[in-house]
């Protein structure tokens, strides 16, 4: 009830991942459960309650599926009479928010075994490839592993320096070849010098493309026959970036960028909108992927691994009712 | 991917038959329908709810026409209903003022800030003979003022590279100063995305608001964007004074829902559409096609449009004119055809313009894309008489086609006998419009086609 007063300084350095995704996701308070306490506190669960519910799951990108397998779900408790009060309910919610993303809580694992580990960084236009390849770059050298960054993404004016830029800062090797190049020849140079060097994990960067693009789908798909010719296990990981403020089109994304080269791991980037992320249960009813990462901001602090238990607290407690049973805390080390 | 619209309420209208008019029992079922698929399309839910209110009054009580079905006249009454909403008074793009005319683009990351203004200079050097000054106010993005100084040499725009370290109000000043020296017509201020609920940042693009006095201030958003769309567009017209708004990305298979959602709540015209990469890919808003686009039933208009711009018109016309005579049209002629159709981006580029219930039954758009590569193999294979006559070809020139070609026999066989069949549906069109020649390749237009 009563504010405990935060010593700043220690707030902040406390502040771990998990709490910075509760704060960025719900800038304020919690948007799936904000004053429903007020609104039906005293009050048994009825319809009403769960139609709130819906409007907030469907406004928070859930879509139509996912929104209605939760509603289903609760209804049926509440028919038990399972679920007394609004906290019963809360509660309820968020763990079948956490039952739909737990199987896609996998994290990323470097497997040493393969010099280098190859990352394909895919999706659409200003998803935040580069962005989150920079980021990526930059937790794998925390983690002592050695890095090299392929400029992948041969067409958007001055994607090469901006990739250039976050290899300097993050310790990274660095190949490119000029803009125009055909990027299957940009990735078999990077894979060929990164294989001479000893480099532990390559990253590959791709220009960005609709998913209805079928001949830069194709395009996609050679870049992934170049890499297999120099290793054929490559690559290791195709990573699909998604944009977290996109609504139901992100499935269709997924769904397509899958199709076309298989996607092994997605990235959420700028959860940190006010849409609140719900477009994740959307794709781990329809899709199963794993969730890699996540992005939150744009600081290098902002991006962690995907956690079920830690997101679907995230996203249904709000401040000040933190229960202390958010497990995950910060994401662990990527890859070891 | 997504069930169109017009299929869902295919089913659900069924209850509607037989009935003179549409009643508040038989309607319920289709509005739900409605109300589940705008969501799927992105349409925030506010304005669903006060749509699907607005839709329901006035469907209530229409006469249903004898040759149509009630299904008809509710999408007929939708479709009318999302036009008048996306619609509006639209005195064109401002360029009356006392130039420099300052436009400024604001939108969140990755919305499509930088490739809009390039498409915006290209647009007004190309097509309105205008002076164009790009400058950005991108200090965060790395090599973001790079990127739009790049753009702004492939588009022939003056660009304002401003010394490092310069805030970005001062930036877009400089370049005020610096257009009004170079008597340029337009200046375009590109800046960084932001996050509406970044109050640092939203000051920022105030002050440079504040610097520069913007006559068109555009409100740049990805027509992919979900539910969040209301809330970054109603952040952004509250700090600026929007005067309109750029849809990107449309070129995807999203449904654009977020266009319906931001014209509502801004207020402001669609002025643009970015429809793909290259600089050119900027289209006029047009509240009809868009309509038929959330509702699934594919953009046709836009199809013939990109026809037309991509064909080579004389090329057509001589075609045309042997199509009517329903003779000479040869091989070479077919070639020229299958290549004019590569040039637009494949069948799958046109199928996607397609209602989803056309393409579903037509071929996988990939494979027919492959198809065509190998035809246009087979007839490169053949001589020049027998492309003109291909009734001379027989077997023996059969397997030295395919052996040419890299196909099989059956290969050529198949492309000999749909030439045939083409032949003969020529001669019977003389040179019918698109909608019999959609019709005749996909066995007829979808239910609730518009118009």
């Amino acid at each position: 009830m009563f504010g405990r007063k935060p010593k700043p300084a220690e707030e902040q350095e406390k502040q771990g991942f998990f709490s910075r995704l509760r704060a960025r996701l719900n800038r304020g308070d919690s948007f799936l459960t904000r004053d429903i306490r007020d609104l039906f506190g005293s009050r048994q669960i009825d319809a009403a309650a769960l139609e709130e519910l819906e409007t907030r799951l469907l406004t928070a990108d859930a879509g139509v599926e996912a929104t209605e397998h939760i509603l289903e779900g609760l209804r049926k408790r509440v028919a038990r009479k399972e679920l007394g009060d609004v906290n019963a309910l809360i509660a309820a919610l968020r763990n079948a928010v956490a039952e739909i993303l737990a199987p896609c809580a996998q994290p990323l694992v470097i497997d040493e075994s393969r010099k280098p580990f190859v990352v394909l960084v895919v999706g659409v236009n200003g998803s935040g490839k580069t962005t989150t390849i920079g980021k990526l770059a930059r937790r794998l050298r925390e983690n002592g592993l050695s890095v090299m960054l392929a400029a992948g993404d041969t067409f958007r004016a001055a994607a090469i320096e901006q990739l250039d830029i976050w290899a300097k800062r993050s310790g990274a090797a660095f190949v490119s070849q000029q803009a125009g190049a055909d990027p299957g020849a940009v990735v078999f140079d990077a894979l060929q010098s990164a294989r001479a060097q000893k480099v532990d994990v390559l990253l590959a960067d791709t220009a960005g493309r609709l998913h209805s693009q079928s001949h830069l789908m194709e395009e996609l798909k050679k870049v992934r026959r170049v890499l297999q010719r120099v290793d054929p296990s490559a690559p290791h990981e195709v990573l699909l970036v998604l944009d977290a403020n996109q609504g139901q089109n992100a499935l269709s994304q997924a769904v397509q960028f899958h199709e076309a080269i298989g996607v092994t791991g997605l990235v959420l980037t700028k959860l940190d909108g006010t849409a609140k992320g719900g477009i994740v249960l959307a794709i781990a009813r329809k899709l199963g992927i794993p969730i890699r990462f996540i992005g939150v901001g744009e600081q290098p602090e902002d991006f962690g691994e995907f956690d079920a238990q830690a997101f679907a607290a995230a996203l249904v407690e709000g401040k000040g009712n933190s229960d202390g049973a958010a497990a995950g805390g910060d994401a662990q080390a990527a890859g070891r | 991917m997504f069930e169109n619209l017009t299929a869902r309420l295919a089913r659900t209208v069924e209850s509607l038959r037989g009935r003179g008019r549409i009643t508040e029992e038989n309607v319920g079922d289709a509005l739900r329908e409605v109300r589940m698929a705008l969501l799927e399309a992105d349409v925030a839910l506010p304005v669903v709810k006060s749509f699907i209110e607005s839709v329901k009054a006035k469907a209530l009580g229409a006469e249903v026409a004898s040759s149509l079905t009630p299904g008809q006249v509710f999408i007929g009454i939708l479709h009318r209903e999302l036009v008048e909403l996306m619609g509006g008074a639209r005195e064109g793009f401002n360029l009356r003022a006392q130039p420099p005319i300052v436009v400024l683009l604001a939108g969140l990351q990755g919305a499509g800030k930088t490739t809009t203004a390039a498409k915006l200079a290209r647009w007004l050097i190309e097509r309105q003979r205008k002076r164009v000054l790009l400058v950005s106010t991108d200090v965060r993005r790395p090599a973001a003022i790079l990127q739009l100084e790049r753009l702004a040499q492939q588009v022939g725009s003056e660009f304002w590279r401003a010394p490092d370290g310069a805030p970005p109000a001062e930036i877009a000043r400089a370049a005020l100063d610096q257009a009004r020296r170079s008597v340029a017509d337009v200046l375009i201020v590109d800046t960084a995305g932001r996050l509406h609920v970044d109050e640092a940042l939203m000051q920022e693009v105030r002050d440079i608001d504040a610097a520069v006095n913007p006559a068109e201030r555009l409100f740049v958003v990805d027509a992919m964007a979900g539910q969040d769309a209301v809330n970054s567009a109603r952040a952004f017209a509250s700090a600026l004074d929007l005067t309109g708004i750029v849809l990107t990305k449309a070129d995807g298979d999203a449904r654009g829902g977020a266009a319906l959602s931001v014209r509502q709540i801004t207020g402001k015209p669609i002025v643009f559409l970015g429809v793909g990469e290259k600089t050119e890919a900027l289209e006029p808003f047009d509240p009809e096609r868009m309509a038929s686009r959330i509702l699934g039933m594919g953009d046709v208009v836009s199809l013939v449009e990109q026809v037309q711009r991509q064909v080579d018109v004389q090329e057509a016309e001589r075609l045309a004119k042997k199509v009517i005579k329903g003779k000479g049209f040869d091989m070479s002629d077919l070639k020229a055809q299958l290549e004019q159709l590569q040039q637009m981006g494949g069948v799958s580029a046109l199928l996607d313009k397609l209602p989803t219930a056309a393409t579903q039954k037509a071929m996988p758009a990939a494979q027919g894309d492959r198809e065509i590569r190998r035809q246009i193999a087979i007839i490169n294979s053949m001589t020049l008489k027998e492309r003109h006559t291909p009734a001379i070809i027989d077997g023996s020139r059969r397997r030295r086609i395919a052996a040419g070609a890299g196909v099989q026999v059956q290969d050529v066989n198949r492309l000999l006998k749909q030439f045939m069949e083409m032949q003969r549906m020529m001669k019977s069109m003389k040179g019918g419009k698109l909608r019999r020649m959609l019709g005749a390749l996909k066995g007829g237009m979808p239910p609730g086609f518009p118009r």
